[in-house]
């Protein structure tokens, strides 16, 4: 059932396929077979659960161009994040620019663009093998009609010796409707921290991005994986993030959201399809002004003796919405798990809005699940008692939002992700 | 130092505060006393500015600062330091952290630079020692799963830190036993000193017996009825407050 026919953007695409923009590659018969999806399915409305809370028609009955114009220069320094050395791998407009990037030398690393990545060992093994099974409209476009993206291997026994980056820049002189696409395949024994950060170009434009990434963990394979949001108004995001575990690996993903972006949208899934495999999610969100972002997790146990564990903040001000959904599967294999999570709000604006879903289904009968969720305000005790010692109102509100954050901070893996990510919160919260 | 004038204070519209005098100098130690819902609470909560309460009338000067112009913050930078009878516990701010931001915003008030670091765990360390502070609770949480003897210990310790002019005591001693009680007052007497001075709020005259004060007020009815030396304190122990109430009971028909 197309659900959004009235959707231009929705027949902008559909014609754009029927052009043979994309043109025959390695991939036709998936995009092909991805773009019917598509065409079937038409964009979700907000009578499907998934986007209840979440008013896609804010992005969508808009007309984007297809293909972008980036801006003249480019600014990165948002992006840094002081102490860390980092692999810097730059995508602009979705675009992979090996020419602003570093050229990594470690032995048994290869990044390129995807799209010179169809030859590459694992790329057909692992291409669209696990977001496309989950009947996503969005990551049935992205695969149907993606043009560029990263391309991550690291191969057997390799521990990368620093961290990548990679920087994701909205440039665009017009409002551009750009696809990414990534996978990320880390082999058996290897260990690595990918930071993605997101940033945009002060624009009058108004972009949208629908990016799908998978990521691949093989057997003992262990990866960071942190997301720093900090866009601004003229980029709109829609995420799709996909993981796939193999046995004794272990992914943490650090998830942060800061203000900026008026519309981010983050489906995140992790497969557990395998035994003694170790999941964390965490995530910070703030938003400000009349932001919305929506954070849909979902943690699919399908194997025996794993764990998972998940906690996520929010803390809303003005006008703005959060939207959290997680949701865990423990399947009738999954004897023997133990998954927790918990979503904290604050809500500090008086009118914004925290929609939050915790959703457990339970197939296995021997397993230790618990979840919580907690929506209040900024304590107003706590408040005069650090001001009744002389610290300023602001400062005092800044520390609180601190201490409720620090649940999940704490937890960073990287001391200088976390400094930078206590800095945004200072800031974020300064924009009111 | 401090000059409380016919202060008025309402809170949800109901009168608590009615005319409430009292001066203090520096080097003084004042008790303050009195039965149940007489106001002492409200005045150390109007004193240090909090909120939900209503000034209505009358004024407060420290050291020739309106203390009733200035915001909570501003007034515990101009000298003033509330021991709250209930310590909030904040999760996820560290002790140490706190007290170093609260030094520095006063310095910075003051025009001084920030402590240096040094000099703020020397400080730490001395000052952990004159209240016999855990320093493992220093390290902790502001207040979190502190029992209630260490949550007061910790006033005393954030006043010895924080070296105000004017120390307000409400109900220090409510829930101490009395090891804790005379800890907390050992440090306490050994903080007084000619420039600064202390009012100590409390139900009982026990704690009085470990700091001695040169003044005694009973608050009933929202104003200051008694005035004395500690020989007051005990003659309350000793008879209660209803003899007290009585007679000004009976004083405000007379007068009407």
């Amino acid at each position: 059932m197309i659900t959004q026919v009235s959707s231009s953007l929705y027949h902008q695409l559909i014609t754009t396929f029927d052009d043979g923009l994309v043109g025959k590659d390695a991939l036709e018969t998936i995009r092909r077979n991805a773009f019917l999806r598509f065409k079937e399915q038409g964009f979700p409305s907000n009578k499907q659960e998934d986007w209840k809370y979440t008013n896609l028609s804010l992005v969508l009955d808009k007309s984007y161009t297809l293909s972008a114009c980036s801006q003249a220069s480019l600014v990165l320094d948002r992006a840094e994040i002081p102490g860390l050395d980092t692999y810097r791998l730059v995508v602009v407009n979705g675009k992979f620019r090996a020419d602003l990037s570093d050229h990594i030398v470690q032995k048994g690393v290869y990044i390129c663009a995807i799209e010179e990545a169809y030859a590459q060992p694992g790329f057909h093994e692992h291409f669209a093998q696990y977001a496309d099974k989950t009947d996503d409209a969005f990551v049935a476009l992205n695969t149907a009609l993606f043009q560029s993206g990263l391309f991550i291997h690291v191969a057997k026994n390799t521990a990368l010796d620093k961290s990548i980056q990679v920087i994701h820049v909205s440039s665009s002189v017009e409002s551009q409707f750009g696809q990414t696409r990534n996978l990320f395949i880390l082999e058996e024994n290897t260990e690595a921290e990918i930071v993605e950060s997101f940033i945009a170009q002060d624009s009058e434009s108004n972009s949208l991005y629908n990016n799908v990434s998978e990521l691949v963990l093989s057997e003992n394979a262990k990866l960071q994986h942190y997301y720093l949001q900090t866009g601004n108004t003229s980029a709109n995001y829609i995420n799709h993030t996909e993981v796939y575990q193999k046995r004794h690996s272990l992914y943490n993903q650090y998830n942060c959201t800061f203000p900026g972006a008026s519309f981010v949208r983050n489906t995140i899934n992790v497969r557990l399809d395998d035994q003694n495999v170790e999941s964390h999610l965490y995530g910070i969100t703030l938003t400000a002004q009349d932001q919305l972002v929506d954070n849909h997790t979902i943690v699919d146990h399908l194997k025996a003796n794993c764990e998972s564990y998940e906690w996520y903040k929010n803390i809303t001000q003005d006008t703005s919405t959060a939207v959290f959904n997680g949701k865990i599967f423990v399947r009738t294999d999954a004897q023997k798990t133990n998954a927790f999570q918990q979503n904290n709000n604050m809500l500090i604006g008086e009118k914004s809005v925290i929609y939050t879903k915790p959703q457990l289904e339970i197939f296995a009968d021997d397993v230790k699940c618990s979840h919580g969720c907690t929506i209040g305000q900024f304590d107003e005790d706590a408040l005069f008692y650090l001001r009744a010692r002389g610290i300023g109102e602001e400062k005092a509100r800044v520390l609180m939002v601190h201490a409720f954050a620090f649940d999940v901070t704490e937890r960073f893996s990287n001391e200088f992700v976390r400094h930078y990510v206590d800095e945004l919160i200072e800031k974020g919260l300064k924009i009111t | 130092m401090l000059s409380i004038k016919n202060l008025q204070a309402s809170v949800e519209d109901k009168q608590i505060l009615k005319g409430l005098n009292l001066e203090v100098k520096a080097g003084e130690v004042h008790a303050i006393m009195g039965p149940n819902g007489s106001g002492k609470s409200t005045l150390a909560s109007v004193l240090a500015g909090r909120e939900s309460y209503e000034v209505n009338g009358g004024e407060v000067f420290l050291d020739g600062k309106n203390l009733l112009d200035l915001s909570p913050e501003d007034r515990a930078r101009e000298g003033l330091f509330l021991a709250f009878q209930y310590p909030i516990e904040i999760p996820g701010v560290s002790n140490i952290n706190f007290l170093k931001t609260a030094v520095n915003e006063i310095r910075a008030y003051q025009g001084l630079p920030p402590m240096e670091a040094k000099e703020f765990l020397q400080r730490v360390k001395e000052k952990q020692k004159l209240v016999e502070f855990d320093a493992k609770l220093a390290n902790r949480s502001l207040n979190e799963g502190f029992s209630g003897g260490e949550k007061k210990r910790n006033e005393i310790f954030q006043l010895a830190m924080l070296e105000p002019k004017l120390a307000i005591l409400d109900e220090t001693d409510s829930g101490l036993d009395i090891d804790a009680l005379r800890i907390v007052a050992n440090g306490v007497n050994q903080l007084r000193s000619k420039d600064n001075a202390f009012i100590v709020i409390t139900h009982y005259q026990r704690l009085l017996e470990y700091i001695v004060p040169d003044f005694v007020h009973v608050l009933y009815k929202g104003r200051i009825v008694r005035s004395g030396t500690k020989e007051l304190a005990l003659e309350l122990e000793e008879k209660g407050y209803d003899w007290l109430k009585e007679s000004v009971d009976a004083e405000e028909k007379a007068a009407l």
